[in-house]
């Protein structure tokens, strides 16, 4: 590596090859009459388009391969709008490489930097202007300056506050009240155990107070997945098994990880699959997480029924549902 | 002199008058460019987004940004008298009851994947071709904040329509701000207007996607054209082209033409696309409620490689002092990112910081003769590509017959075992094609033909490349090893310390190349052919 | 080997299937002929069903369901599913298994349809179980209601079937199938039925009203035509993604090389 490399030398620009069009006027000819065929071919995709949109009507189907049954007034106006637009496209370009002007030009570069005379005069003329200006010696102008413009700053900060409420405790609470009616959702309708057979499952919400309505924000946190296993498949401890009923088990349905709504239930190895991440979590073990990247089993609901034999939650969830928070107590 | 002559003759008169732009335009109509394909990958990116603006707007006399409450009365049937939002419902107004509004949104969606696709190559291209290099750093980071601008501007046109999907990517952005340390919880009340989803979501990101943004985004394309326009196009090596010089094309009317044309042929390409694809058909999806979920949601492929980290993070939160922290989101959901997409901006920077490399550089460089920074980028290329392929894992496990935790596994161990590989491997690779071009400059093109010498041995012909092939497979340049000066000849400790030590092993790093052919090498080497 | 045995002798048996179906196509035709309705089968007709089913039975199932229903290492017990789900699982073809895979996937069924028949009759005859439905009781079209059912399916169907009802993936390798082109009583078995990983969904959650609404929907989006051009699957962005990195910047970058190409 030592030996100084010496390069090949630069042959130069090669020299230029005229095309077909430059020397022989019947090419060219021939090239002009492509370029016009193919801005035609666009006025004809124009006409098809103004003829799908006014003349085909939107309910018409037709059969392509490939696409399968598709809407013909769809197809008519993209179709017609993509050739008017590519047909020009085609025929600029085809114009600008078969007649336009194709001998390479070499045009040089200049070093970008200024000259150094104009580099040191702006630096002569910006010191100056410090200088002017006095910031360097008045020492008590330029902090106060500082201060006054940072400060401005801050109304447009504070002009954001009510942006939103703060979250105080909202994010702990939902309608899962003690003695709540678990109702079918959609349907509204109250639950009792046997309405559930073993293998089976239940979307459900919080029974609405009279006038209530449902907003998505009640959504978001209250909604519950009932499932329901044989009692023998738990391998709970005592307080969490108190929390089912006659092997009912009652889960928030919105992830621990991100929030989606997980619902995936597989009856036979009893695991609940989050469909966003892939979080699972074995229903027979309280939603513990076996696998994915969920951090903390999704908070189970105590419940238990009424007089009525309605199912009702026991209390309120213990535990903040969905993704966690800074402020989360774990 | 004709009458439209006169007219024009007037009109500019007119014009230069009161701006003086004739001096300014008679230099730049004969601006030089020179041509190659992957110089078209950016004006791909350009081309689409002033797609996105005229379809957008076309959009947005229709399109109500408001979660107002509303039931559907429209013409989709399987819809009819379902309560959903005013925009979702405006978003099925356009898609069935109003003409050409379906293949508008379709264009305006399929714009946006080629935009960043073409972005994306469009870096790829600069990166591998060393065109980051000065003086066109400042270029490079623009292009990295509009490609970030992209990811961000398109998910929140993705969420706009208030659908199923949608509503479960706005999910799990709420999720990732809410997952900030210390300040998440007041940033989420603050960017929903209290608890998730709440009313005033879709007309915020609304204001942002079509006003904000844009404007940001017209801004900043305009910055990096003029730096293109001013600093001249980088060009590939080749006999006569120099750092001094670019060979090309003049502006007009040649690229004019191919310019215009090509903004036609990508135009009229998205709205075949639009014609014959359907994209986002949010009419099956369904209007959001967070009770509900799709099996296979995904994001826009832009944002598949954020999911898929999302979904091979390990479960890690840590409780301390009664605060909870969530690894599992901030990990890959903020940290990750963050580190990649300040580590590219940085780049350039790095790199002539561990080279010492302080010249302008104006030709391109081959990849294959800058191995180090090709191997790197082909490392970081595949990162990606394993987590966009775990963010699609369930797609891909029910179309392949494969499991989604096989599929995690093979990604969780792959994202950091398969990277380094693809480095060792790409420089190899790199260092063989350097052995080829030298073989090739030295001893001429394999013919396949054989001919018999007098005394019965075979050989093959081989055809001497032309001076230009020569010259332009060896005018590179190959670097040296700096030297480590650890102290200097009085014995005093170099200053620079750590940064020596790492000029020093990097350009070690870089000096390994194949010896390219030098001009002796191949003087003798002449008359000696067959 | 001593499962392949068992294959061994069910395919042996496949000529002694043939002709029993023809049999039984031939004794249900009879019996269809001669009472109009199936509820009112004679005692006699119901007990020769049963006793073709059986007969069906030990030859197909019984090798890995036992004998008398009650499963085995590989096999569930068969006690209580009901004819539904005989009907569901042997008609769709799902049943007989061809491989020991994680799941029994829709395919051809082996038994026609007086075979399944039989096959739940006699299941059934053993324990009782949800009944099995005929499409003309499956009054979806008459009494479903497309928008509800859409409401329903995305709340209960589509975080394991899509949102299109293309199905998608389950933990360690299961699925859950596409719901396109089943049969509307085999929906209707396979709610209540839960089959497989599925959960059940009993009537009193999701009423036989709002199933059929279901029905309705699915049916609905099973004939939709593609509004937008080809479907692509309708899997979501997965699919585009990958239409406009082949496609679309595939044949951009080509025009792309045309363009700077020179002329000759």
């Amino acid at each position: 590596m030592s030996k100084e490399l010496e390069p090949l030398a630069d042959p130069g620009l090669p020299e230029h090859v005229h095309r077909k069009a430059d020397i022989d006027p019947i090419a060219a000819k021939r090239a002009e009459r492509q370029v016009a065929v193919l801005f035609s071919l666009s006025a004809f995709g124009t006409l098809l388009f103004i003829y799908s949109f006014f003349f085909i009507k939107d309910d018409v189907f037709i059969f392509l391969p490939i696409m399968g049954n598709t809407n013909a007034h769809q197809l008519g106006i993209g179709m017609g709008m993509a050739l008017s637009l590519l047909f020009i496209g085609f025929g600029a370009v085809h114009w600008a490489k078969t007649l336009m002007p194709d001998q390479e030009i070499n045009e040089y570069r200049h070093e970008l930097k200024s000259e150094p005379e104009d580099r040191s005069e702006f630096v002569k003329t910006a010191k100056e202007g410090a200088e002017q200006a006095g910031l360097g010696r008045r020492p008590l102008i330029k902090r106060s300056l500082a201060a006054a413009v940072g400060l401005a700053g801050l109304p447009a900060v504070i002009l954001l506050r009510d942006l939103g409420p703060l979250p105080g405790n909202s994010l702990n609470e939902t309608n899962w009240k003690t003695g709540t009616k678990l109702v079918t959702d959609p349907g509204d309708r109250p639950i009792k155990a046997s309405d559930l057979e073993v293998g089976g499952v239940a979307q459900v919400m919080p029974a609405l107070l009279a006038g209530q309505k449902r907003t998505l924000e009640d959504i978001a946190k209250d909604a519950v997945l009932l499932i329901r296993l044989r009692p023998s498949e738990f391998q709970l401890d005592a307080e969490r098994l108190s929390w089912t009923h006659e092997g009912i088990i009652a889960f928030s349905k919105i992830c621990s990880h991100m929030g989606c709504a997980v619902a995936l239930y597989e009856q036979t190895t009893k695991h609940l699959l989050c469909p966003c991440h892939q979080s699972t979590f074995d229903v027979t073990r309280a939603a513990k997480v076996i696998f994915g990247p969920s951090a903390r089993p999704l908070p189970q609901l105590a419940i238990t029924v009424d007089a009525d034999g309605y199912l009702i939650a026991k209390q309120p969830f213990t535990e903040a549902v969905g993704p966690s928070f800074w402020e989360r107590k774990s | 002199m004709t009458a439209r002559e006169r007219v024009a003759g007037t009109v500019a008169n007119y014009v230069d008058e009161r701006t003086g732009a004739a001096a300014w335009m008679k230099k730049n109509l004969q601006k030089v460019f020179p041509d190659h394909w992957s110089f078209m990958l950016g004006e791909i990116a350009l081309y689409s987004f002033v797609i996105l603006l005229l379809s957008g707007t076309f959009l947005t006399f229709w399109f109500d940004p408001s979660m107002r409450h509303v039931v559907y009365e429209g013409s989709y049937q399987p819809l009819k008298d379902v309560e959903m939002s005013a925009a979702y419902a405006s978003a099925l107004h356009i898609s069935f009851d109003v003409r050409g509004g379906l293949l508008m949104r379709q264009i305006h969606h399929w714009a946006a994947l080629i935009f960043m696709a073409a972005i994306v190559v469009h870096l790829l291209r600069v990166f591998f071709t060393g065109a980051f290099r000065k003086p066109r750093e400042f270029n490079w980071i623009l292009g990295i904040a509009l490609l970030t601008l992209g990811i961000v501007e398109g998910f929140l046109g993705y969420s706009l329509p208030d659908d199923l999907l949608s509503g479960t990517g706005v999910r799990i952005a709420h999720a990732i701000i809410q997952s900030i340390p210390v300040v998440g919880t007041y940033l989420s009340f603050f960017a929903f207007g209290g608890a998730f989803p709440g009313e005033v979501f879709i007309p915020r990101i609304y204001i942002v996607h079509v006003l904000l943004l844009p404007g940001i985004f017209l801004a900043l394309i305009t910055v990096h054209l003029m730096l293109v326009w001013y600093q001249k196009h980088t060009q590939y090596p080749g006999p006569g082209r120099t750092e001094k010089n670019v060979v090309g094309y003049p502006f007009m009317p040649v690229y004019m033409a191919k310019a215009g044309g090509f903004f036609f042929i990508v135009f009229g390409v998205t709205a075949f696309l639009g014609a014959v694809a359907s994209i986002n058909p949010i009419w099956l999806y369904g209007p959001y409620t967070p009770g509900q979920i799709s099996a296979g949601s995904q994001p826009d492929w832009y944002m598949g490689w954020l999911d898929g980290l999302v979904r091979m993070a390990p479960p890690l939160e840590t409780y301390i002092f009664g605060y909870t922290i969530s690894w599992n989101i901030l990990l890959p959901g903020l940290i990750i990112p963050g580190i990649i997409f300040t580590g590219m901006a940085l780049y350039p920077f790095i790199e002539s910081w561990l080279s010492g490399d302080k010249r302008e550089h104006h030709l391109l460089d081959r990849p294959r003769n800058v191995p180090n920074r090709t191997a790197l980028g082909v490392m970081s290329l595949t990162f990606m590509v394993i987590a966009m392929i775990n963010g699609g894992n369930d797609l891909i496990a029910t179309h392949f017959d494969l499991s989604i935790n096989q599929i995690m596994w093979f990604s969780r161990i792959g994202i950091i075992v398969l990277p380094p590989l693809a480095f060792v491997i790409t420089k190899r690779i790199c260092l063989s094609l350097q052995r080829a071009d030298r073989e090739l400059v030295l001893h001429g093109k394999e013919t396949g033909r054989l001919v018999m010498l007098p005394h019965g041995e075979f050989v093959e012909i081989h055809e001497e490349l032309s001076a230009e092939k020569k010259f332009a497979l060896t005018q590179h340049e190959q670097p040296k090893a700096i030297a480590l000066v650890k102290e200097d000849a009085g014995g005093v400790l170099n200053p620079k310390g750590i940064r020596a030590r790492l000029q020093a092993r990097f350009s070690a790093a870089n000096a390994e190349n194949i010896a390219k052919p030098t001009a002796s090498e191949v003087k003798e080497l002449e008359g000696g052919h067959h | 080997m001593k499962f392949i045995s068992k294959y061994r002798r069910h395919k042996g048996a496949l000529p002694i299937l043939i002709m029993l179906a023809l049999t039984g196509l031939g004794l249900t035709f009879s019996a269809a002929t001669a009472a109009p309705a199936k509820n009112t089968m004679s005692a006699s007709a119901k007990s020769t069903i049963i006793e073709e089913g059986k007969e069906i039975f030990l030859k197909g199932c019984s090798s890995c369901h036992g004998l008398n229903l009650e499963g085995g290492a590989v096999a569930p017990s068969l006690i209580g599913v009901g004819a539904a789900s005989v009907d569901f699982q042997v008609g769709t073809g799902r049943m007989p298994m061809q491989d020991m895979s994680q799941q029994a996937a829709r395919k051809t069924p082996v038994y026609n349809e007086e075979q399944v028949a039989a096959l739940a009759a006699y299941v059934a005859s053993l324990a009782p179980g949800p009944r099995a439905y005929t499409n003309e009781e499956i009054t979806w079209e008459r009494d479903g209601n497309t928008a509800e059912g859409g409401e329903l399916f995305r709340n209960n169907c589509a975080m394991c079937h899509n949102f299109a009802g293309q199905g998608g993936a389950l933990t360690q390798g299961k699925y859950a199938p596409s719901v396109m082109g089943v049969e509307a009583k085999h929906i209707y078995e396979v709610m209540i039925t839960g089959p497989q990983s599925m959960p059940v969904f009993s009537d009193t959650i999701i009423t036989p009203e709002e199933k059929l609404s279901i029905i309705k929907w699915i049916k609905a989006a099973e004939s939709e035509p593609n509004l937008g051009g080809a479907a692509l699957g309708r899997v979501g962005p997965v699919t585009e993604g990958l239409l406009v990195w082949t496609f679309g910047l595939g044949i951009l970058i080509g025009i792309a090389v045309w363009l700077t190409a020179k002329a000759r």
